[in-house]
């Protein structure tokens, strides 16, 4: 069965213009969210969008834009409990549930 | 002048995980020595590797590590280990540890160019969030290859002539996945809920009590609710957000403590004890659900940020208010 999270949240951002179609987008998410259409890429699927980031990191024209961040709620109580950023450092203790 | 060149070193693996290797990782999975389950960084080969031979990439937990060796039997290749501080591929990513500067630093450090005579490397597809390939290429010469999402698949990968189908570029998360997921987050659970349990024994001594052994196995099963049944039935729980989920889950479960204690028959059994169960229960399940989405493999930051501006509000009132409800019960059986 399809795993769905909420509608409407992702950040994700496409600049069609900045776009070559070089395609690295597609090779790197990991959920499909891109697909290729004359010869440019087209987000089909922003609801699939986890920000992960990869696909910006790897845009060699600057063409993509997310707000990266890990989809931890325990990250962002701790993000809230301490006043930084939510990043994936629960591992620092053997308590906690993320990576 | 004299120039010094370092000695290459290169570690000797195996691609058979010996029984050890195995009950580290079942430890590493209930959360015993996780956090130091870690291999050297450096140059690994496994077969007989030569100069043609694929490099791949991969982070220091030595789950990762592992998981990808015992894929390679009856093939000759350089494992290069990035040093992720002990965490995996997809999460190290996440921080930039498993990154582009440590990617360039570590090439630079096993001297790569010096083992082999090609100029790529294969670098696991949820590596992603942390490498920029074309600066990768830029810095180190290196072309960087993502392969596939699973280990598994990586002999696949490199006898179909380093292609990836779309099959293995996607992430599932499959009703095992989740599974062995749960005993971390489980064991994670016991030092908060020890404190509860003290508090309670507490409060039975100065008399609020009694507090038994029906309150402690309808908490134990909340969390199992939240922690377990919810992660593993997760795409059947009808809505979206995990805390949602989880309250479900756990409205099902404080519904049957209710009713296997003979609400409504018994008229000892309160309502307002049925009614501070009911606010109590589904809340805690609501609070591990939603911590499960950091296991997950589909949460975005955005969309966790959205279902925790409703749901930590809600939980935290509806837990108080069901305490306030149970407290005043046993004052008024004193």
């Amino acid at each position: 069965m399809k795993h769905q999270y909420l509608k409407n949240v992702s950040t994700l951002k496409l600049k069609s213009d900045q776009c070559t179609g070089c395609g690295r987008c597609m090779e790197v998410c990991p959920h499909n969210v891109f697909l290729m259409e004359e010869k440019k890429s087209v987000i089909v699927d922003k609801d699939r969008c986890m920000e992960c980031g990869a696909c910006v990191k790897n845009c060699p024209f600057d063409a993509l834009e997310v707000k990266q961040g890990v989809g931890c709620a325990y990250a962002i109580i701790m993000g809230w409990l301490t006043g930084t950023e939510p990043s994936c450092d629960c591992s620092d203790n053997s308590s906690g549930s993320c990576c | 002048m004299q120039i010094s060149s370092r000695e290459l070193k290169i570690i000797q693996t195996s691609t058979q995980l010996t029984f050890s290797d195995i009950f580290g990782s079942w430890k590493a999975r209930w959360g015993i020595n996780r956090m130091n389950f870690k291999v050297e960084p450096g140059l690994y080969s496994v077969g007989n590797p030569g100069s043609s031979s694929p490099v791949l990439v991969t982070a220091n937990y030595k789950m990762s590590f592992d998981s990808l060796r015992k894929e390679l039997n009856e093939l000759d290749a350089w494992i290069l280990v990035l040093d992720t501080k002990g965490i995996n591929v997809w999460c190290a990513a996440g921080k930039g540890t498993f990154g582009t500067k440590e990617l360039i630093n570590r090439i630079a450090i096993v001297q790569l160019e010096k083992v082999v005579s090609h100029k790529t490397i294969i670098i696991p597809q949820l590596g992603a969030p942390g490498i920029s390939a074309h600066e990768v290429s830029k810095f180190s010469g290196f072309k960087v290859l993502y392969g596939p999402v699973k280990a598994k698949d990586v002999k696949e990968f490199i006898k179909a002539g380093m292609k990836a189908s779309a099959e293995m570029r996607t992430v599932r998360f499959s009703i095992y996945d989740r599974l062995v997921l749960t005993p971390v987050d489980l064991v994670g659970t016991f030092r908060f809920s020890l404190m509860i349990f003290g508090i309670l024994f507490l409060l039975n001594l100065l008399g609020f009590g009694p507090f038994g052994f029906v309150d402690f196995y309808a908490y134990m099963g909340a969390v199992l609710a939240g922690c377990v049944l919810t992660p593993v039935l997760l795409p059947w729980i009808p809505g979206r957000a995990f805390a949602w989920k989880g309250w479900l889950v756990g409205l099902i479960w404080a519904a049957f403590v209710n009713v296997f204690n003979g609400w409504t028959a018994v008229p000892l059994y309160s309502v307002l004890r049925a009614l501070g169960y009911l606010l109590v229960l589904p809340s805690v399940s609501a609070y591990y659900a939603m911590n499960f989405t950091g296991s997950s493999t589909f949460t975005s930051f955005s969309g966790v940020l959205k279902e925790m501006r409703i749901a930590v509000p809600a939980i935290v009132i509806s837990i108080f208010l069901g305490i306030v409800l149970i407290l005043v019960n046993s004052f008024i059986k004193l």
